[in-house]
């Protein structure tokens, strides 16, 4: 096995022992990069010098016998959103084609405090609103597991580049399952925290009030690792939360004797594959084999979640995106004849068509005379769905449910039907729309394309769904499938 | 179905400038997913209190302190246009 | 045109005196270079985020307590939005329906002199935009130049109820207003640094009705003056509008100081829709009664308590105590000036007299008076003592303004103490005696009139610095 193909606990303790070097790590990562990267297209930008030049530091420190942090050494990808000082952030969008962040986001600014190393951009769907990564404005990003197949989205790039082995982890955003269904769909692990545990200053904003970062890894231990290293309170965010927040590494045992399960019968409704079904039922049953105790429960506004969120999403969205005006940054057109003509021209030209889309319906949602009618009363629903959340949790530990009704699905497929595409969303969106944290962790395969398995928690239960995730996936061995998208590789 | 008055209208708040094809299309897309969106009526939200932000926090707020500004280049790097150190935009009537 | 009324609102913005911008810690610093006083929060680069300046949520509160309102116990801000190219986000942070403070009054005088209250509908928080400069003409390419130092400054908006009936009610609420602001320390209110910034909504209607007229709304007033101008200018306008038969349209108008007309503008956004909705990157405000007890606590007098005291405690006019107390820092002299002189009436009359004066004359303001209130007090009592004359003293005021030097020393220096000593006016007396064979004839022939002559004489070869009451005796005693 390479050491791009590790995990960053694996190589931490190799690093530790002196087994191997940072540098060499990295070296893997963009040999890796190199081999595959044509055929996957995760990467927006890559930073190799910079990446080498972190990776030599932490050797130093090792040789000079100073502690290291769990993370030191470790190739991480960042996705596309998040602001990085002197390097291009452009959101995979033509609007912020030459955009170079005079700062970092708090996230970016952790890691280089532990001594990640950081060696590139991914690509995302535009200003990350999608599912596919189809909606990028430079580039298609493939499955690794099948490169005709879409990884997924918004944070496609970030997914497939943990899957394919160029990158040991990475960072997405999650505002209504753009972590935890590409996760699902490439087969790793995904995680959306609850909203307030990451702090959201530098992440270039798409639904303020549903956005979080969150890791992507190979499996629970990284992920644990990663949410260590980038959670915490953060003055310049202010829906940071200001509590103390556990060490998830005290999460990952397998134990989950008693725990009280919960499965929505709404998630397994119509619109779920049946193989993806079985997929989840096998799963449930190895919960069950490790003593929880799994039950049917219900979430009765499960069907107003994806109406609710396309009214809720695009209204921020709207006016999130209402700063890119070519006057500033960005693009602008050449030739405007006024500022009017300059903000219209650039706007249009600037951004692709979903993004429009959704720029219009929030727009159309916040305007006067539609404004209770659509924006108050999805306001409203959300309490409804939060509170059917808080219910369940008053009986359930957890719950868990597929991650996506389906596996991957293919290039173009879902690209015309808005509404088509939005429903590949439905198991996870509601979970952003309550703020609680979700996970999703390889369960299976349907014909060769992984199966996500999502776990939902109360607030600040990350804890409680690390140690659920853990269990399972020590009792499995999905987790250690790896795609084979070039055989020469070993 | 929404109106081409109202998606011409929505553009113009929005700043978006559409070709007829995109107006066209957006008009049966953003009809369709409104139609969809409509079930929400279904429901009895009367005494439900809206919920704008998920957490419970309240009175967040920084003191009153300066503390470093931009470097000028640094603010202006990313300009389409300037003149000097001000940012410099076409006509506005 | 007495069948008219107008019906007048106003809707003031004041700029906050804290030393960070309201959503992040750039300066408010006015001026200095373009784009100096940013940073990517103000400049609202992707992936910012505001955070709230607690001192101006206290400046709010403080500002809402003084304007007689409800303190609201929740209140949030807002998105509202418009694209302008001085407004970084494309959308301003407000408050919309639930603004920190509403519901109060101040109390002004009408033209009659009787005191009127003025309803404040709302006091809100909000961020400012940037600076547009425009350049070029039609014939070279014309082009807009903007700076966004000014981007985020906090502004309190204080909306009053239309309450005002005359131009020179809405110029006396703004007084006021701007007045009892300064009292409490929030803001300078510089009109001409757009510290404070005012716009009217102005309407008429036949007197005795209870419905409002269509309304317009002024802008662009940047002095005292101009909105008394401004406001008489437009209720003309819509007078003669209404008497010919023409509709008045709904619209924003600006205030053209040189023509002396009032516009109508063509409106920012085609289609006013400003789409407000709470804004999800800050948390609710929650004003505890604690926080507000904390606030009241810290409040000073303001101008009409301290007019009241004034009155009762130092036993001055009305009139008097109005002028000293319309400016915190004159109200603070004075009373410094009456602690060590206190003849309370005689400092009025110094201070309403030559030193308002010399500062109006000098274009300065009381903050920059180079005499303080101890140097006041102390030439006041060189008068008493009779080491100046009333008449000389407002010379020796004079040049203390200018300088700064003591009485004393001013005294001194040009020899203008007074002359008390019998033996030299009596030489003095004896040479216009020498001198004026006439008029004292006159004088000992029953012509009262001449002494006076004989007197004027005395003192103009003293400079003025003799005794007058001595003159006078002793001359009556030297010419019996």
């Amino acid at each position: 096995m390479e050491l791009c193909e590790l995990t960053a606990n694996e190589l931490h303790r190799m690093l530790t022992g002196k087994d191997v070097r940072a540098e060499e790590i990295c070296l893997s990562v963009f040999r890796r990069i190199d081999k595959t990267e044509d055929q996957v297209k995760a990467y927006l930008a890559l930073h190799p010098e910079e990446a080498l030049e972190q990776a030599r530091a932490v050797d130093r420190k090792i040789a000079k016998g100073e502690e290291i942090s769990p993370l030191a050494g470790i190739p991480i990808a960042l996705k596309d959103n998040l602001c990085t000082k002197g390097h291009r952030t452009t959101c995979a969008s033509k609007i912020l084609y030459n955009f170079v962040p005079p700062y970092n986001a708090t996230v970016v600014d952790k890691l280089n405090g532990q001594d990640v190393v950081i060696i590139g951009k991914t690509n995302m769907d535009e200003f990350a609103m999608g599912s596919s990564t189809e909606n990028s404005a430079y580039q298609q990003t493939c499955n690794p597991w099948n490169p005709d197949c879409v990884p997924g989205g918004s944070s496609g790039g970030s997914a497939a580049a943990v899957a394919a082995g160029e990158a040991i982890c990475a960072l997405g955003s999650d505002t209504g399952g753009s972590i935890r269904q590409p996760a699902a769909f490439c087969g790793v692990v995904g995680m959306k925290p609850t909203y307030g545990t990451v702090s959201r200053y530098g992440l270039v904003a798409f639904a303020s009030s549903l956005d979080q970062i969150g890791p992507l890894s190979k499996d629970v231990t990284d992920c644990a690792l990663m949410l260590n290293a980038i959670c915490g309170h953060d003055p310049m965010d202010s829906t940071s939360v200001p509590t103390e927040l556990p060490d998830y590494r005290e999460a990952l045992v397998t134990d989950i004797d008693g725990f009280r399960i919960g499965i929505p019968a709404e998630y397994f409704a119509a619109g779920l594959d049946d193989h993806v079904r079985r997929v989840i039922e096998e799963a449930i049953t190895v919960l069950e084999q490790r003593g929880a105790r799994v039950e049917e429960t219900t979430l009765p506004h499960t069907e107003y979640a994806l109406p609710t969120y396309y009214i809720i999403a695009p209204a921020e969205a709207s006016s999130n995106l209402a700063r890119y005006d070519g006057v500033r940054y960005g693009y602008r057109v050449e030739d405007a004849k006024d500022v009017l003509d300059m903000f219209s021209r650039s706007r249009s030209r600037g951004f692709g068509a979903e993004v429009k889309r959704r720029v219009m319906l929030g727009t159309y949602a916040l305007s006067a005379g539609y404004y209770d009618a659509y924006y108050l009363e999805a306001l409203k629903v959300r309490t409804l769905i939060r509170r059917d959340f808080e219910r369940a949790f008053e009986k359930y530990d957890c719950l868990i449910s597929p991650t996506t009704p389906s596996t991957a699905f293919r290039f173009g497929e879902k690209v015309d039907d808005p509404v088509t595409m939005y429903l590949s969303d439905v198991f996870t969106l509601a979970v952003n729309l309550a703020g609680l944290p979700g996970v999703s962790i390889p369960a299976g395969f349907v014909d060769g394309m992984p199966v996500g398995l999502q776990f939902i928690g109360k607030p600040f239960s990350e804890s409680t769904l690390l140690r659920a995730a853990y269990t399972f996936e020590q009792s499995t061995t999905h987790h250690l499938k790896r795609p084979s998208l070039t055989p020469e590789v070993e | 179905m929404l109106s081409r008055e109202v998606v011409d209208h929505v553009a113009l708040l929005a700043r978006l400038e559409l070709s007829e094809e995109e107006k066209e299309r957006y008009t049966t897309q953003l009809s369709n997913i409104l139609s969809y969106a409509e079930r929400l009526q279904e429901l009895d939200t009367g005494d439900v209190t809206p919920m704008a932000h998920v957490l419970p926090l309240q009175n967040v707020f920084r003191h009153d302190v300066v503390g470093e500004h931009l470097p000028s280049e640094d603010t202006l790097a990313n300009a389409p246009d300037r003149q000097g150190n001000n940012f410099k935009v076409p006509r506005i009537i | 045109m007495n069948k008219y009324e107008p019906v007048i609102g106003l809707e003031v913005h004041v700029e906050l005196q804290t030393a960070s911008k309201i959503f992040c810690h750039s300066s408010t610093t006015f001026g200095g270079d373009p784009n100096h006083h940013v940073c990517p929060v103000c400049l609202g680069l992707p992936g910012t985020l505001p955070v709230l300046n607690r001192k101006v949520v206290e400046a709010a509160i403080m500002i809402g307590l003084a304007l007689n309102c409800s303190v609201a116990r929740f209140c949030k801000f807002d998105r509202k939005h418009y694209f302008y190219p001085d407004l970084p986000k494309n959308y301003q942070i407000s408050q919309y329906d639930l603004p920190i403070a509403d519901n109060g009054y101040l109390e002004v005088q009408d033209e009659d002199g009787n005191p009127v209250r003025v309803g404040i509908t709302r006091v809100h928080m909000e961020e400012d935009a940037g600076k547009l400069v425009h350049q070029g003409t039609d014939a070279t390419t014309p082009y807009s130049l903007v700076d966004y130092n000014r981007t985020g400054v906090p502004l309190l908006e204080i909306v009053s109820e239309p309450d005002m009936r005359s131009p020179r009610e809405a110029r006396a609420y703004l007084d006021k207003l701007k007045t009892i602001i300064q009292y409490t320390g929030v803001s300078d209110c510089r009109m001409e640094e757009g510290s404070l910034r005012c716009d009217a909504n102005i309407s008429v209607r036949l007197r005795g009705s209870q419905t409002l007229g269509t309304k317009t709304e002024i802008k662009n007033m940047n002095s005292f003056r101009a909105l008394q101008k401004a406001v008489q200018f437009e209720i003309n306008r819509q007078i003669e509008c209404l008497e010919t038969g023409r509709r008045i349209v709904q619209e924003t108008r600006a205030w053209d100081e040189i023509e002396g007309v009032t516009l109508a503008t063509r409106s920012k956004e085609e289609a006013h829709d400003y789409r407000y909705f709470p804004e999800p990157d800050l948390v609710p405000i929650v004003i505890s009664p604690s926080w507000i007890e904390e606030i009241t606590r810290q409040l000073p007098e303001l101008p009409d308590a301290r007019c009241r005291r004034f009155i009762d405690e130092y036993r001055i006019p009305a009139y008097d105590a109005g002028v000293l107390t319309g400016s915190r820092e004159l109200g603070d002299y004075y009373e410094e000036c009456v602690k060590i002189y206190p003849q309370a009436k005689t400092v009025s009359n110094w201070v309403m007299g030559e030193l308002l004066r010399l500062l109006n004359d000098t274009n300065s303001e009381i903050g920059e008076s180079r005499v303080t209130p101890r140097q006041l007090a102390e030439m006041l009592t060189l008068i008493d003592k009779g080491t100046i004359s009333g008449k000389l003293a407002k010379e020796v005021f004079g040049e203390m303004f200018r300088t700064g030097k003591d009485a004393e020393m001013v005294v001194k220096e040009k020899g203008l103490e007074q002359i008390s000593d019998e033996v030299s006016i009596n030489a003095v007396i004896e040479q216009v005696i020498a001198s004026h064979p006439g008029p004292v004839a006159d004088y000992r022939a029953g012509k009262d009139r001449a002494l006076g002559f004989l007197v004027g004489q005395i003192m103009k070869d003293t400079r003025g610095k003799a005794n007058p009451g001595l003159v006078n005796e002793l001359l009556k005693n030297r010419l019996r």
